[in-house]
């Protein structure tokens, strides 16, 4: 099955307007155009334009002040650009949306520095991700049912955190809370993934695992991998954008990108 | 599965029992036993102690927003003496033709106001029904409101409790006045009847005493099980990381504003099983002091347990009917060490040190 099928939730043929639903029959799921972020006179995207093909695992470099954070906050709402579109499908309008709007609608994020909640047990993260009616009334009297314990449970395992289900998230290592809020990620069963740095403190072993994990997951949704790791970028990359100064210096495959002079430069600072 | 784990926490079950003995054996006693009984007890203790239930209650209210949502309120005695008002005002009702001007329709200090009828605010409150309905909807309407507002603008951390400390300053000085008819300086005071039943009698005292109890231990048992649903999940995790709940899709501001009300309402409650108690609301129950001592009994107690909250109201208003008795300029001092000896040794209140010592028993 191509990506595109799997994301085309409206019928070729059905040329109307469908609220609510994200629309990719053009193949393009995140769709920036023009943006610009400045916080106090320091530009930190600059007339950012960006296209992210549904089912793509695309990966994000660039020095640091390059602006993939921010390139993150706006897509997910924390930040209003100061100017551009920002659109998920062709009718979903991002800017006039918040936060918990944008992670319903199926945009959700990792972040770069592990987040948690330290006094929750894995289980209780990973169950507070879950897919579900996030409204205060329906999750006061939410209880789970059979399949979405199983599920919970298969993600442990995805996770690799069995032994440790039901400890605390305060006292995992750094790696294994990485991988905690991958699973948390995964139970809200986005339609983009969101990735900042996701390998920052895991072993070798675990490197490997994260690597496999996205490849198995491109296709099924859009992923955004954030990472300054270019050996981890090269192992799943099929296409790298390079960010710098708040706008991308260019696109292409791992070694297109690094055999651009332009690249060498920004990165070798010559 | 929730009475299980209830039954597990040693701590939580022995102060359960305690209340349960005071709540119920105390009007038992009273009612068993002849006046000059050692065992009965006089209207005096008994008033104390519900009065420190309702103080109980009160901390209760505010552990739910402190320890688990992790708002510092320090405006939330304004939520309890919005409900103790609201008795007031019944209560008043209720004097009818007894007052020192013996008018029915109107209450003494607005007869001395020479106000002519009943401001339209006061009407409705004949009926107990009505003032019970006012003593939740008041702190309740007040608490959406407040936090409606302050929530959506996410004013968060020290500028929210700076806001919560303003909101029961002004209202301090609202109540102060006279033209706002509710007794300005000298409050609302003289009740005679409870539904029409003497409230200086022992029988409405124990009775009083019981209810105190009574909805002492229910707000407990519910909010319990409230910390421990899933929103009670969600609330701890706000708490902890509020714009990482943002990001998995929670609208954080509403769950803030539903726990906000829910206890402001149980504040309101205690204010008015209070106000029979004492006999008296007046506006320095609005003080911002007033506020932050509930902060202190909390702390003193051990936040995040809703039990800690209960044991800490008890202690440290027991300490204080006991220090102001001896030295009533050394109390303040004392309070004042209370909290800072504790914030410094024991972050997690006695309830934290008493958790500590059970463990390293079994250890």
């Amino acid at each position: 099955m191509s990506p595109q099928q799997v994301h085309h939730e409206i019928p070729m043929t059905d040329h109307l307007f469908h609220e609510g639903v994200v629309d990719t029959r053009h193949g393009p799921i995140l769709y920036l155009d023009d943006v610009s972020v400045s916080f106090d006179g320091f530009k930190a995207l600059n007339n950012l334009s960006l296209v992210i093909d549904a089912g793509e695992l695309r990966c994000m470099i660039g020095p640091n002040g390059a602006g993939k954070t921010t390139l993150m906050d706006v897509i997910t709402g924390k930040t209003r650009p100061d100017s551009g579109t920002v659109f998920f499908g062709q009718t979903i309008d991002l800017l006039e949306m918040d936060e918990p709007d944008i992670a319903q609608a199926g945009i959700c994020r990792k972040f770069q520095k592990p987040s948690v909640f330290d006094a929750l047990s894995v289980f209780e993260n990973l169950e507070l991700a879950l897919k579900a009616n996030k409204g205060a009334w329906a999750t006061l009297f939410h209880r789970l049912n059979g399949e979405q314990r199983d599920k919970i449970h298969h993600i442990i395992e995805t996770i690799g955190l069995k032994a440790n289900y039901q400890q605390r998230a305060g006292i995992l290592s750094h790696g294994q809370k990485q991988w905690l809020e991958i699973g948390m990620l995964l139970m809200q069963e986005p339609k983009v993934m969101l990735v900042d740095e996701p390998i920052a403190g895991m072993t070798h072993q675990e490197v490997e695992r994260t690597a496999e994990l996205l490849l198995s997951l491109q296709g099924e949704r859009s992923i955004i991998v954030v990472e300054h790791d270019m050996e981890f970028v090269r192992s799943i990359a099929t296409k790298v954008t390079v960010l710098h100064e708040g706008a991308v210096l260019t696109e292409g495959t791992m070694s297109e990108v690094q055999n651009d002079p332009r690249v060498i430069q920004v990165y070798l600072g010559g | 599965m929730e009475l299980i784990k209830l039954g597990r926490d040693k701590t939580c079950i022995t102060v359960l029992g305690i209340l349960a003995a005071v709540t119920f054996v105390i009007p038992l006693c009273n009612w068993v036993f002849p006046a000059d009984s050692v065992l009965h007890f006089s209207a005096y203790t008994v008033s104390v102690l519900g009065k420190y239930l309702t103080f109980a209650l009160l901390g209760l209210s505010l552990d739910l927003v402190w320890g688990y949502c992790g708002i510092l309120a320090l405006g939330h005695g304004a939520f309890f003496a919005l409900g103790g008002y609201a008795m007031g005002m019944y209560l008043m009702r209720q004097i009818g033709t007894r007052g020192v001007y013996g008018n029915a329709s109107l209450p003494d200090f607005m007869v001395f106001l020479n106000w002519k009828e009943l401001p339209w605010y006061w009407f409705g409150f004949d009926h107990f029904g009505f003032a019970m309905l006012m003593v939740v909807l008041a702190p309740g309407v007040l608490a959406f409101v407040f936090g409606y507002l302050a929530f959506r603008s996410r004013v968060t951390g020290v500028y929210l409790s700076i806001i919560t400390q303003a909101l029961t300053y002004a209202l301090m000085l609202a109540f102060f006045r006279n033209e706002m008819g509710f007794g300005g300086n000298n409050g609302l005071t003289d009740f005679k009847d409870i539904l029409g039943f003497n409230i200086q009698s022992e029988a409405v005292r124990s009775m009083l005493l019981m209810l105190s109890g009574i909805a002492l231990i229910s707000a407990f048992l519910v909010c319990r099980w409230l910390v421990n649903t899933k929103l009670g999940r969600v609330v701890t995790a706000i708490r902890d990381q509020e714009s990482r709940v943002r990001f998995l899709g929670y609208r954080v501001e509403m769950f803030k504003l539903w726990i906000f009300v829910f206890a402001a309402m149980i504040a309101g409650v205690a204010g008015a099983l209070y106000v029979p108690q004492v006999g008296i609301i007046n506006p320095s129950e609005f003080s911002p002091l007033n506020s932050l001592e509930i902060v202190v009994w909390v702390a003193i107690g051990g936040r995040n347990t809703l039990y800690g909250a209960i044991i800490g109201a008890v202690l440290v208003n027991y300490s204080k009917t006991v220090l102001t008795g001896l030295m009533p300029e050394l109390w303040l001092f004392t309070l004042g060490a209370a909290f800072v000896v504790v914030t410094v040794f024991l972050p997690d209140g006695l309830v934290g040190l008493l958790r500590r010592r059970l463990q390293e028993q079994h250890a």
